[in-house]
């Protein structure tokens, strides 16, 4: 039985992802992330001692492309969807800090 | 009291593919904003990444140039990022398994000595774009860069120092552009580093650690070295105010302001960094076979700094002019090309330093770019070396290289800069020189203070003569021969 996941860590995976909250939502999705963790934990049911890990479902790899140029969107169209836009840029709120945590 | 400094480097390498990471937009400095951006960068719904070849390439090649252990096997995971310059909300990285780890550089230290570096891991990511924040009360993001491959290399805390720092930065940027995959253009932004530096201090037997402190984006080889050298002393300073030591969780982030040459601080860390890595499920794995990884390998050179080394140690050339020489592979490359035809290797290194960079410099080129031909100057260094042409004279032969790319002879010839060495016909024109100036000769057969300057005047009269053609030695010996 997998440890219910209560709703402080709720609170603060929503505050990471940035996502505002309602008290109702909070419950909600606390009831609903519990059930997946549930399911999940099923398998540890299962002997996986001599399994590979898994890094992607799909049994290939290699996807690969040439380094080939192709025509971009434009300005006007990569401009089109934005809710605010300043001359050639996306306009958004002041970034604060923005130093770059890659 | 005693202290030691302890940094570690990230470094991130802009890789100079001609498209992006995952997309086939192209990857070009200074566009019109929001030009080169498509579905892929925007991170618009049911878009697939595709991986650039050319982009794992590059970044393998430099895991075998740092000396990195290359798994056979490599995936993909997306990191959490916030900021509007990666729309995705996320930066597809390399989290448990990157292409490669466990490497080492050497960089140079002064007196010919090197210090290895080992590299905990270098792995493929991709940039974001790019905040303005000069317009008023809001910031404007421009997404050309985003997407762009970029190579991220961390070190172990190795380094003690910011000249060491600095060192490896210089030095690694040499590599990446002798194999020439990034351009590595501090001011374009393609190279970023980020120390991290704490302090061991040793008072009254105990030993203390300061708090681990990470300077952001820095882009600038000064900016390295003196952001490291503020921290050391910042932090010995706050260490004797505070004695705060290291604790779980009490490592910020600082910025460097390049005006007042200080470290700001940014943020205490705490849980901005869970990135929640998870694999990248839109990305297939990549798996390298052996002939794959044969293939990259051949696109390998000898290295910057073991040419530097050769250089100093074969060639006797001075630890200065080795660096010189290889500072760009297209002029190191030359270099040996012309000592390989045969010319005096402190003889070419000596015309390729003086004259091939100051003109290739004052045309805003490089050596290579100058269309002469490295026999050539193997030969030019040749005539100096015998004697055939004087030192001086190889810079306008050069400079005629450069503009006629005739061969050496025919210019040497055409300028009439054969130096005249045959005693002989010297003699002549010594026995002259001394008729027409009755005075200065006597100058110098009466010995006293007037009989050097007199002497040099002679000399200066047969040059003049000679148009500069004669061999100043000769000359002299046969004014001492016939003076006394």
């Amino acid at each position: 039985m997998a440890e219910r996941i209560d709703e402080e860590q709720v609170r603060k995976v929503a505050r990471l992802s940035r996502l505002e909250l309602t008290e109702g939502e909070v419950e909600e999705f606390t009831g609903q992330l519990s059930a997946i963790l549930e399911y999940v934990e099923k398998m540890n049911e299962l002997e996986t001692d001599r399994v590979e890990p898994l890094a992607h479902c799909l049994p290939i790899s290699n996807v690969l492309r040439e380094d080939v140029v192709k025509e971009s969107l434009g300005t006007e169209k990569t401009l089109a969807n934005a809710p605010q836009r300043d001359e050639d840029f996306f306009k958004v709120p002041k970034i604060l800090d923005d130093s770059f945590g890659a | 009291m005693e202290y030691k400094v302890i940094v570690g480097l990230e470094i991130h390498v802009q890789l100079c593919t001609r498209t992006k990471m995952f997309c086939g937009c192209a990857v070009e400095f200074g566009q019109e904003p929001n030009s080169r951006v498509c579905p892929v960068c925007l991170g618009m719904p049911g878009v697939l990444p595709v991986m650039n070849k050319q982009a794992f390439e590059y970044a393998v090649l430099v895991g075998l140039a740092l000396n990195c252990e290359i798994p056979g096997f490599t995936k993909w995971d997306r990191k959490s990022y916030y900021y509007p310059d990666l729309p995705k909300n996320y930066q597809i990285s390399q989290y448990d398994l990157p292409l490669s780890r466990n490497g080492f550089i050497e960089i140079p230290l002064k007196s010919g000595r090197s210090k290895r570096i080992r590299i905990i891991r270098a792995h493929l990511e991709e940039d974001a774009g790019k905040n303005l924040h000069s317009a008023g009360n809001y910031s404007q993001v421009d997404l050309n860069r985003t997407g762009t491959p970029l190579l991220e290399i961390v070190t172990e805390p190795d380094l003690n120092n910011g000249v060491e720092a600095r060192a490896l930065g210089v030095e690694l940027q040499r590599i990446v552009r002798f194999l020439g995959v990034s351009e590595g253009d501090m001011q374009k932004g393609q190279m970023r580093f980020e120390p991290n530096i704490n302090l061991v201090i040793s008072r009254d037997g105990r030993e203390y650690r300061t708090p681990i402190v990470e300077i952001k984006n820095l882009n600038s080889f000064r900016a390295l070295e003196r952001s490291i050298d503020y921290e050391e002393q910042r932090q010995l300073a706050e260490f004797l105010e505070s004695g705060k030591v290291i604790e779980m969780g009490n490592k910020t982030t600082r910025g460097w302001d390049d005006q007042r040459e200080v470290t700001v601080l940014q943020r205490e860390k705490e849980e901005a960094h869970d990135y929640r890595y998870f694999p990248e499920p839109d990305l297939v794995p990549v798996e390298l076979d052996k002939r794959w990884l044969e293939e990259i390998r051949s696109g390998l050179c000898e290295l910057p700094i073991t040419r530097q080394m050769r250089y100093v140690n074969e060639y006797k050339l001075s630890d200065y002019d080795a660096g010189v020489l290889t500072s760009e592979r297209a002029i190191s490359d030359f270099f040996d090309e012309a000592v390989k035809a045969g010319g005096d290797p402190k003889r070419v290194c000596n015309l390729l330093t003086q004259e091939g960079l100051r003109i290739a410099k004052e045309r805003g080129s490089s050596i290579a770019e100058l269309g002469i031909k490295a026999e050539n100057v193997a030969k030019l260094a040749g005539l100096v070396e015998s004697g055939t042409v004087s030192a001086s004279a190889s810079a306008p032969i050069f400079m005629q290289m450069v503009e006629t790319n005739k061969d050496t002879w025919s210019i040497v010839n055409e300028l009439n800069l054969i130096q005249k060495s045959d005693a002989g016909e010297l003699e002549a024109i010594v026995e002259q020189a001394l008729a027409d100036n009755p005075d200065a000769v006597k100058d110098v057969t009466s010995g006293g203070k007037k009989s050097k300057k007199a002497r040099g005047f002679l000399l200066g009269q047969v040059m003049q003569k000679t148009k500069g053609q004669a061999n100043p030695k000769v000359v002299s010996e046969i004014l001492t021969k016939k003076l006394g």
